[in-house]
């Protein structure tokens, strides 16, 4: 009960500090920062905030490492993005093209 | 259909019946293997790309002879085979916006994020070096509405633009942006218990 109240506590505070501190933002504006960040589309001041951010917050921290392997390997998964190995001439599917083709 | 998919590349003129036959025979040849490729990423269905791809040949077969060459053959054809896809989900009705929202990021009352701390995170080789995580991987991406996974397939892995997208769906910018955002982020969580190595292969 004593430990859910410190971690409460510690965390009131820290919602505080995010909010009040100077050139500093809270978690819920530095998730709407994510994507414009990793697509390097942030102006210099902002980018700043959102590195300070970082530095600061542990879960931010995690929560976007986890996001940038996750990109990885949704983009290893999905692709393969170059068409150099293309698949087998589905030879009925030619067929089925040219013969429609007339019609 | 948008402008560029109706108004293809030019075309030289004169051929004989004959030459043409054979000329539409190279293009369905030398093109169909990376369309039917790319109809699969987009619809994770073989026989749907087939049929996708099929109908992206009618098309672009009857506007061959207006090819203006404004875009490259491919990049034509790569377009005219994503919106054939699409429009396939949509006649599937499969483009819905379904709600992910169990999916996506957690904040308390005071706006701080809620995640348990990472101890680990798999790199990524050793993921894509194990057929299970693989697959668990794919899994984990079918579970994505196909409105968030369709804008992850082609800003991510089919190289879109956030307009092109936008043009290509027939919706804002801005919304591309929230759907590629949330896509993420919904698929960081559905991977986390293979990310955080509590299942491994």
């Amino acid at each position: 009960m004593t430990d859910q109240r410190n971690t409460s506590v510690r965390r009131w505070l820290k919602g505080l500090f995010l909010k009040r501190m100077h050139r500093m933002i809270t978690c819920t504006q530095f998730e709407a920062f994510v994507l414009s960040y990793l697509d390097g589309e942030l102006p210099a001041r902002q980018r700043s905030v959102f590195e300070w951010h970082l530095r600061l917050c542990r879960e931010c921290r995690d929560y976007l490492a986890a996001y940038k392997r996750t990109i990885e390997l949704g983009r290893a998964v999905l692709g393969p993005a170059d068409d150099s190995v293309p698949e087998d001439v589905p030879e009925d599917l030619v067929k089925a093209i040219l013969d429609a083709r007339g019609r | 259909m948008d402008n560029e998919t109706s108004n293809p590349p030019n075309r030289t003129s004169g051929q004989t019946g004959q030459d043409s036959d054979l000329d539409t025979e190279r293009l369905v040849r030398d093109n169909i293997g990376w369309m039917l490729a790319l109809a699969v990423r987009i619809l994770r269905d073989r026989q749907l790309a087939e049929d996708a791809v099929q109908e992206a040949f009618m098309h672009a077969l009857r506007g061959l002879a207006g090819f203006e060459g404004r875009s490259s053959l491919k990049t034509w054809l790569h377009r005219i085979t994503v919106n054939a896809s699409l429009t396939t989900l949509r006649r599937l009705k499969r483009l819905a916006e379904l709600p992910i929202d169990q999916y996506l990021p957690e904040f308390d009352r005071y706006a701080c994020r809620i995640e348990p701390p990472w101890t680990f995170l798999a790199p990524a080789q050793d993921v894509l070096e194990s057929e299970f995580l693989r697959a668990q991987l794919g899994e984990a991406i079918d579970k994505l509405p196909n409105a968030y996974r369709i804008v992850l397939q082609l800003r991510d892995i089919e190289g879109y633009d956030t307009g092109e997208v936008a043009s290509v769906l027939d919706i804002t910018e801005g919304n591309v942006k929230v759907r590629l955002h949330r896509a993420r982020a919904a698929l960081k969580k559905l991977l986390e218990p293979i990310l955080r190595g509590e299942v491994r292969g």
